[in-house]
């Protein structure tokens, strides 16, 4: 009964010399919630990117609702249509107004007719809060409206996986809750979540798994209220004391 | 005697509007200007070339430009994508035909086009509009290619991500997302393009024309044997200004906008973006 929607098995990821992922195993079952946290440069946004191989593993295998993505004869434009991105810098098409922005894909990819493109936008629209901001351009938008906005764009295609890049932290701080509370809106209706997150709190109160990466290997991984209150790995708990408490680092 | 700041800057600027003065005056004083005015303004030329130098020379000035200009719109597209090609020969092929283009003289391709082309191909059908608008076409493409190219480029990475995601395919990415705003991001430069081809739609006066086929140098040069007087030069003159300054003013409007309103992504914050 716990269908597996993303399994990751020996993923490998390297930038020329750099080895950014060092064997990455995860499995994520449908209405799961995985927050995925670690230092910068630990490869857990690299991770997410390599979900829909917007990333190409170097090896390792990458297998999304029964699809082999790194399978170069996979069909990887109709993979993706079912797997939701959100990014750290929104990418709305700035030539466009938001309900363009959320109809192009529907109506170029899943060739929705125009009636039912609008429709099924303006309903995500209403679903982040934003249905009187239709005819805004995204440069007229604030940060939190824009990301909210970007969601609502990657629901459109009706995924069965959301994957969030970091959502919240191009945002000013006042409208980092905006954000999140349509993130946990989502958990709540029972969507599957990948999250690359900072935000300890949301992953503490929405994450059922957490996972702690550092270095390219996934250091500590188990339920939210483990991971973060109470991690077995010293790495894990240095790195929640420095940002947990950062004013305080020096005493330990 | 040390001056002030204050009567230094006085002085400075009192000396620059008295050399000004004097030489306007010498030169006002010294022109004969019954013999200027014969030369470059009779009235009465002015008169006799209206209304054709606007009907036909103006008209067929706008209409060749306009031409080559949407030539070499559809010419620039193909040779800008293939310029970024992944297949190494259309990078070669463009960028070959950019660098020859660019480095020819426009009336040398003109001549080529308008000449050449009845010999190599006895059978074309080849009329004054024509040659023009592939003529200058060609021209204008090289130079349209380079910037659109830039323009693709200069299109944010997480633009092209953000439609792949949507499982939009490379063609429909780069169809509906990336050209649309590369457009947008070359639309000054594009206009100044389109200024220079208006200048270049002069160099017709080296292919045979008609007189309906005449643009405003060529009317020009035809009514200055004629009257035997520079006026129709200067009314050809003051008729490309009516075209080109209004373009000019365009192009600068556009950059001022498009400066404004910047795509807003955190990549130019310089903010952390976690590999």
């Amino acid at each position: 009964m716990t269908e597996v929607v993303i399994e990751i098995t020996g993923l490998t990821k390297s930038f020329g010399q750099l080895e950014v992922l060092r064997g990455i195993d995860l499995t994520v079952t449908r209405g799961q919630v995985v927050c995925v946290i670690g230092p910068s440069g630990s490869g857990k946004s690299t991770l997410l990117r390599c979900v829909n191989l917007l990333e190409e593993p170097n090896s390792g295998s990458v297998v999304v609702n029964g699809v082999e993505l790194n399978d170069p004869d996979a069909d990887i434009d109709a993979a993706r249509t079912r797997i939701g991105m959100v990014f750290q810098s929104f990418n709305l098409f700035a030539h466009q107004n938001v309900l363009n922005n959320l109809t192009l894909a529907q109506r170029k990819v899943l060739k929705r007719d125009r009636a039912k493109a609008q429709e099924v936008a303006l309903a995500n629209l209403e679903r982040v809060g934003l249905s009187e901001k239709v005819n805004a351009m995204p440069g007229e938008l604030s940060g939190g409206q824009q990301q909210r906005a970007a969601i609502a764009r990657a629901l459109s295609m009706d995924p069965d996986v959301m994957l969030f890049d970091e959502p919240t932290s191009a945002l000013d701080p006042e409208l980092v809750g905006e954000v999140l509370s349509v993130m946990r809106q989502l958990a709540t209706e029972g969507m599957t979540m990948l999250v690359v997150t900072h935000e300890m709190q949301f992953a503490r109160e929405v994450a059922d798994t957490v996972l702690f990466m550092d270095a390219g290997v996934v250091v500590e991984q188990g339920p939210a209220t483990q991971v973060i209150g109470n991690p077995r790995q010293e790495r894990t708990k240095s790195f929640l004391h420095r940002v947990l408490n950062p004013v305080h680092v020096d005493e330990k | 005697m040390a001056l002030s700041r204050r009567k230094r800057a006085r002085l400075i600027r009192g000396t620059q509007y008295a050399i000004l003065v004097v030489v306007a005056v010498v030169f006002a004083l010294t022109a004969d200007w019954t013999r200027i005015q014969q030369a470059f303004f009779r009235p009465e030329v002015v008169r006799e070339m209206f209304p054709d130098v606007i009907t036909v020379a103006l008209l067929n000035t706008v209409i060749y430009t306009g031409l080559g200009f949407g030539f070499g719109l559809a010419l620039a597209i193909p040779l800008a994508l293939m310029r970024l090609s992944s297949v190494a020969p259309y990078r070669w092929i463009s960028g070959i035909y950019v660098e020859f283009f660019r480095g020819l003289p426009a009336l040398l391709v003109i001549l080529a086009v308008g000449n050449g082309v009845p010999i190599a191909f006895p059978g074309a059908i080849l009329n004054k509009y024509l040659a023009l608008m592939v003529a200058l076409g060609i021209v204008g493409s090289a130079y349209m290619a380079e910037t659109l190219r830039a323009g693709i480029q200069a299109v944010p990475a997480g633009q092209v991500e953000a439609a792949r995601s949507l499982g939009m395919s490379p063609m429909r990415t780069t169809i509906w997302v990336v050209i649309p705003q590369a457009f947008k991001i070359i639309l000054p430069p594009l206009t100044n393009e389109l200024i220079l081809l208006t200048k270049d739609s002069s160099l017709a006066l080296f292919l045979g024309a008609s007189i309906s086929e005449y643009e405003l140098t060529q009317f020009g040069r035809v009514a200055l044997n004629q009257y035997q007087s520079l006026t129709p030069v200067l009314v050809a003159g003051v008729c490309y200004l009516i075209i080109t300054i209004p373009l000019s003013y365009l192009s600068r409007y556009l950059e001022k906008r498009g400066g404004g309103k910047k795509i807003s992504s955190p990549e130019s914050t310089g903010l952390d973006v976690t590999p």
